[in-house]
């Protein structure tokens, strides 16, 4: 009996733990060698290979240089699936706002930056259904963003 | 990870425990006890030590540049950085970031993956780092804080708060090479033992606007009176972030019909002075040319002054960027919503930005009010 308690207790710490190493920074962020044109480049056709659509590309260097920065090489990169864009509107509209899921890209001298939120920062109790696309999308924008680290 | 099981050690003693206890266990126990063993030595980084470089390039090289040069953050590489710190402040500091200045606290990393980090930001400066007494200093902290508005506070702010922006080079000219460190953080201060402060004002960080303040003709005793001030800081109260319990969403119901509503809310931002950028469906650009939900219409807008001080604070801001208003229609109400600036700021770690996001929670507010009378 005592036994069994003790497992159970340390099986719940296992289980604890392995959960923990599971935890994730907020911001999912990347840097590559690559200049911006490259990373930029290659940014949009890793998204496309993980079969998601670009469906903007957002330029913020208006005005940049301008107002005294040192580069005008800004974006922000919309992209998503039309099927899951229009499924989540409907079932989970509280996520409307953030879709389609974007990623800011920029010049920082020779290198290049890319980030994102972790969507499961997204992750309501009350949708749990939502999970499993925001799970999606987090693992897709981990490959994408391994893939520009690798990219140098 | 690290509540429990934070190194090889930890492991062999909860090996020991399996061993101990396998005789008397029932075999579906055993089972279910070996597999989370395996997932956890999986877990653990046992392997971590050979993966520095990985880890640092996952975790740090966005900010601190994959050859430690700096960017958002501070230039580890730098010599008189790697060798004025010691490895317990480098794990401290990864372990507990600084709270509202953007560096996170890196909780989720096993001992052995932070270990094998600081391993590898050591690699670029080979040699021995300082090495500190535990000594606490104990000065005049009512001279101390005189010498200190007198010396430190036009860089590190008059209480301690540190230089504002990121960072040094993100993509703008900079006034100095790195923004000068908060001293008030309570990270700073767990992480800095007395003495590598004082070792510091004596001997200033070559390669950054940190000067001796031997040379500039404080004393040793000055310095003493400057450290116990410093460290007097974590009596007082840092304040706490705006960001509590922030909702995800700005909404509000509106009277009107949809296109109607989308006027409304245009109407409004421009009354903001904010400039439409784009008026667009939801799906455009996913859907097919003529097929897209127009019932579900997006309004980007932006001012370029505050994108400007936006930027300026942390130029991650790109993920907030353009400003953006939803309109929807369903199930015969048409619904005006927005994300929330506090709810997303919070992921930045970074006082200034909550402040903006304040103001700019604020503007949303009003525009969806407005757009909804």
């Amino acid at each position: 009996m005592k036994q069994t308690i003790f497992v159970k207790v340390l099986s719940a710490c296992i289980l604890f733990a392995l959960s923990s190493a599971s935890y994730a920074e907020e911001l999912i962020m990347a840097r590559t060698n690559q200049t911006f044109p490259e990373a930029m480049s290659k940014l949009q056709e890793t998204i496309i290979k993980h079969d998601y659509k670009i469906s903007r590309v957002q330029r913020i260097d208006i005005g940049l240089t301008k107002s005294g920065f040192a580069t005008d090489k800004y974006r922000v990169v919309f992209f998503g699936k039309e099927k899951e864009i229009d499924l989540i509107s409907e079932k989970y509209p509280h996520l409307i706002p953030y879709i389609p899921w974007k990623i800011a890209i920029f010049a920082e001298q020779d290198n290049t930056l890319l980030i994102t939120v972790d969507p499961m920062r997204f992750s309501d109790k009350n949708h749990p259904g939502a999970d499993k696309y925001l799970e999606q999308w987090k693992k897709d924008i981990e490959k994408v963003f391994a893939t520009l680290r690798d990219s140098d | 990870m690290s509540v429990f099981l934070s190194g090889q050690a930890d492991i062999v003693k909860l090996v020991f425990v399996y061993h101990h206890y396998y005789q008397d266990m029932t075999l579906s126990l055993k089972t279910h006890l070996f597999i989370s063993l395996v997932f956890l030595l999986f877990n653990t980084g046992l392997h971590a030590e050979e993966n520095g470089k990985q880890l640092y390039s996952n975790h740090c090289a966005a900010c601190h540049g994959i050859q430690g040069t700096g960017g958002v953050g501070v230039p580890l590489a730098l010599p008189d950085f790697q060798y004025g710190v010691t490895n317990d402040y480098l794990i401290k500091t990864i372990r507990s970031g600084r709270p509202g200045r953007v560096m996170p606290a890196f909780t989720q990393l096993t001992n052995s993956e932070v270990n094998a980090i600081v391993k590898h930001i050591r690699s670029w400066a080979p040699g021995k780092p300082f090495k500190y007494s535990d000594k606490k200093i104990s000065g005049d902290i009512k001279h101390g804080k005189k010498l200190f508005a007198q010396n430190c506070a036009v860089c590190h702010g008059a209480n301690g708060q540190g230089g504002q922006g990121t960072g040094v080079t993100f993509s703008r000219p900079r006034d100095l090479p790195v923004i000068a460190p908060a001293l008030n953080n309570t990270g700073f201060l767990a992480a800095a033992p007395d003495m590598l402060i004082k070792t510091v004002l004596m001997n200033g960080r070559e390669g950054t606007p940190m000067v001796s303040f031997l040379k500039q003709g404080l004393s040793e005793k000055d310095i003493d009176d400057v450290v116990s001030y410093v460290r007097s800081f974590e009596k007082t109260p840092h304040p706490k972030r705006i960001i509590t319990n922030e909702s995800l969403l700005i909404t509000g119901e509106s009277p009107r019909t949809l296109d109607e509503t989308v006027a409304a809310v245009q109407r409004a931002i421009v009354g903001k002075n904010f400039r439409i950028i784009r008026t667009q469906f939801l799906n455009q650009g996913l859907a097919a040319e003529g097929k897209e939900n127009r019932k579900q219409v997006v309004i980007y807008f932006c001012n370029f002054n505050t994108l400007n001080r936006a930027l300026a604070i942390d130029p991650r801001v790109g993920l907030f960027l353009p400003c953006r208003i939803t309109v929807i229609e369903k199930e015969g109400k048409v619904l005006v919503t927005s994300t929330n600036p506090l709810y997303m700021s919070k992921f930045f770690n970074n006082e200034e930005l909550d402040k903006l996001c304040e103001d700019m929670h604020q503007v949303y507010a009003d525009i969806v009010e407005e757009a909804t009378f």
